[in-house]
């Protein structure tokens, strides 16, 4: 059949151009744009971007984060998928009730902990009640950074745990039965049986959820502004700052390209460091 | 399981479950529950004057109505044209072993591995000028780069569900490529592409930096509720953030059969 020489094309062709339009011409945008400046072709954007007060900060506030927040979340699916393995009774109705953040836009999330951080919020009422706090206070303004970060921190711990969740369960779900018996019969400990079966069983699926949660994490932006305003700048913020409140482009895309070029790292960490052997890949 | 292990894995379920819901069911009383509610001190954990008028007065907002009016259609318009341009690559995938086949998911892949919203910042420029800046349906294409790539692999790993021979089947007796396609694919397909939709639509909703980087007027409810987020009393913010929560949280209900076709490893 020659149709089915050009069909497979033809039914392609309007997903490439879209992405072509929509993803290469932009991503070349942002590159060109982050060079251009008023004083013609040059770097000049990115002195502006390394030189503002905000540009260390922003950096040291959003590794932090990322550095925090992944193995927080990697360590809790990874001790949920095992329970939902474990799990005899009521197991969709647990997996649907973990995975329900994974609805919850991270807007919302920093809004759903602002109202319970705030100064008269949940948390305190309780703190108060137990007699820890004389009366409302303050958590999340520019003089108490570090509880503003661990606001943060719960945020994006409780919103995008269900995302690393699901690729692990289905992860999981994978891993044949049998080799964790066998295992068993043969005297492993439970432990031991994480480490050597169920571990390196997973990776695949553990480097796909590392790789999309990090990408994901450098761009932590809209929980940020909803729990502190500017008073915790990350890399996206600052972008979202220069472009809206400074109507400077060419630093919006100088921050957009450095943002791109951390994500592009960070992919290609895990990928060499969770390297899948090709006759292991699922 | 002795009786105490089972009593800690019981009660190590119930408070991650607790751990998701507590902190929903405290937003919602943050909306439903208006001012006094916001500065009340100490709070309690029972609704005390909850009413639908605190959500009500929210609503009534200047721009607030118009915001969501903007959301729905740009998240809808994301849902036609990701489920437009992705099934038929789906299939492609599926049922058809060519050339660039291998390129083409890598794309897709790659994609997934990128930080897509940000791209919004240059066709801000190009959106002015071609005079889809601060509209729903220019944010829709953005979004659509954003679900396209999932859309593709979702329908992909469906039609690859649906075994080739029952199309085979419709050929031998005279149906044509469509005819088949449309008769005995599309009506095995059709849960799942609707989840795709679905799916789609949410991220669409909950999308916040392009959203907001496209729009001044015709804002979207995300980009909305984050510019006046410094100006709003807390009874506000609580009320909106409530309202972006409600259908997405309805929506992953109605596609958790389909979750792990979307998200899963398999990049086949």
């Amino acid at each position: 059949m020659t149709q089915s020489r050009w069909l497979p094309y033809a039914l392609l062709a309007p997903a490439m151009v879209f992405l072509g339009v929509l993803f290469f011409v932009p991503l070349v945008q942002t590159i060109v744009l982050s060079f251009q400046g008023d004083a013609g072709f040059g770097l000049g954007n990115y002195g502006k971007m390394v030189g503002d007060l905000n540009f260390g900060l922003s950096i040291r506030n959003t590794f932090l984060l990322v550095l925090t927040v992944i193995p927080l979340q990697v360590a809790l699916a990874l001790a949920m998928g095992l329970m939902l393995q474990k799990m005899t009774f009521g197991r969709d109705v647990v997996l649907w009730v973990w995975t329900i953040p994974l609805g919850v836009s991270d807007l919302a999330a920093g809004l759903v902990w602002l109202a319970l951080l705030q100064n008269t919020g949940y948390v305190n009422s309780a703190l108060f009640a137990m007699g820890l706090i004389p009366g409302p206070t303050a958590w999340l303004n520019s003089e108490t950074p570090v509880t503003l970060f661990v606001a943060v921190v719960l945020a994006e711990v409780w919103r995008a745990t269900a995302i690393v969740l699901v690729i692990l369960v289905g992860g999981l779900q994978l891993i044949p039965k049998e080799f964790a018996e066998a295992a068993e019969i043969f005297g492993a400990r439970p432990w031991t049986r994480f480490v050597k079966i169920t571990l390196p069983l997973l990776k695949p699926s553990l480097q796909s959820a590392l790789i999309l949660r990090t990408v994901l994490a450098f761009e932590v932006f809209a929980v940020v502004y909803a729990l502190g305003g500017r008073n915790f700048p990350v890399l996206v913020g600052e972008a979202y700052a220069w472009q809206r409140d400074n109507q400077n482009y060419g630093v919006a895309a100088a921050y957009a390209v450095l943002i791109m070029i951390i994500s592009l790292a960070a992919t290609v960490f895990w990928l060499r460091v969770l390297r899948v052997k090709p006759e292991v890949q699922g | 399981m002795t009786a105490t292990r089972r009593l800690v894995f019981v009660s190590g379920t119930l408070a991650l479950c607790a751990w998701v819901l507590v902190p929903i069911y405290l937003i919602a009383l943050g909306a439903f529950g208006g001012r006094a509610g916001a500065f009340k001190w100490p709070k309690e954990i029972v609704p005390s004057n909850a009413s639908l008028d605190a959500l009500m007065l929210f609503v009534k907002i200047e721009g607030v109505w118009n915001a969501a009016v903007n959301s729905v259609i740009a998240a809808g318009l994301t849902m036609l044209f990701s489920i437009a341009l992705g099934a038929p690559a789906g299939y492609a995938l599926a049922r058809f072993s060519f050339r660039g086949a291998n390129a083409f998911r890598l794309l897709v892949l790659l994609t997934r591995a990128f930080p897509l919203a940000i791209l919004a910042l240059p066709l801000t420029v190009t959106f002015i000028r071609i005079g889809l800046y601060d509209t729903p349906l220019g944010v829709a294409l953005v979004h659509t780069a954003l679900a396209l790539p999932f859309a593709a692999l979702v329908t992909a790993s469906l039609f690859t569900g649906i075994p080739r021979e029952l199309e085979e089947a419709a050929w031998v007796f005279g149906c044509t490529r469509l005819q088949a396609f449309r008769r005995i694919v599309l009506p095995l397909a059709l849960p799942g592409i609707a989840a795709a939709a679905i799916f789609a639509f949410v991220i669409s909703w909950n999308e916040v930096f392009a959203a907001s980087v496209l729009t001044v007027r015709e804002r979207t409810l995300t980009a909305y509720l984050l510019t006046v987020l410094a100006e709003s009393p807390l009874h506000y913010r609580f009320a909106g953030g409530f309202i972006l929560i409600v259908p997405s949280v309805l929506f992953i209900f109605a596609v958790r059969k389909y979750l792990f076709a979307m998200w899963g490893v398999s990049s086949k």
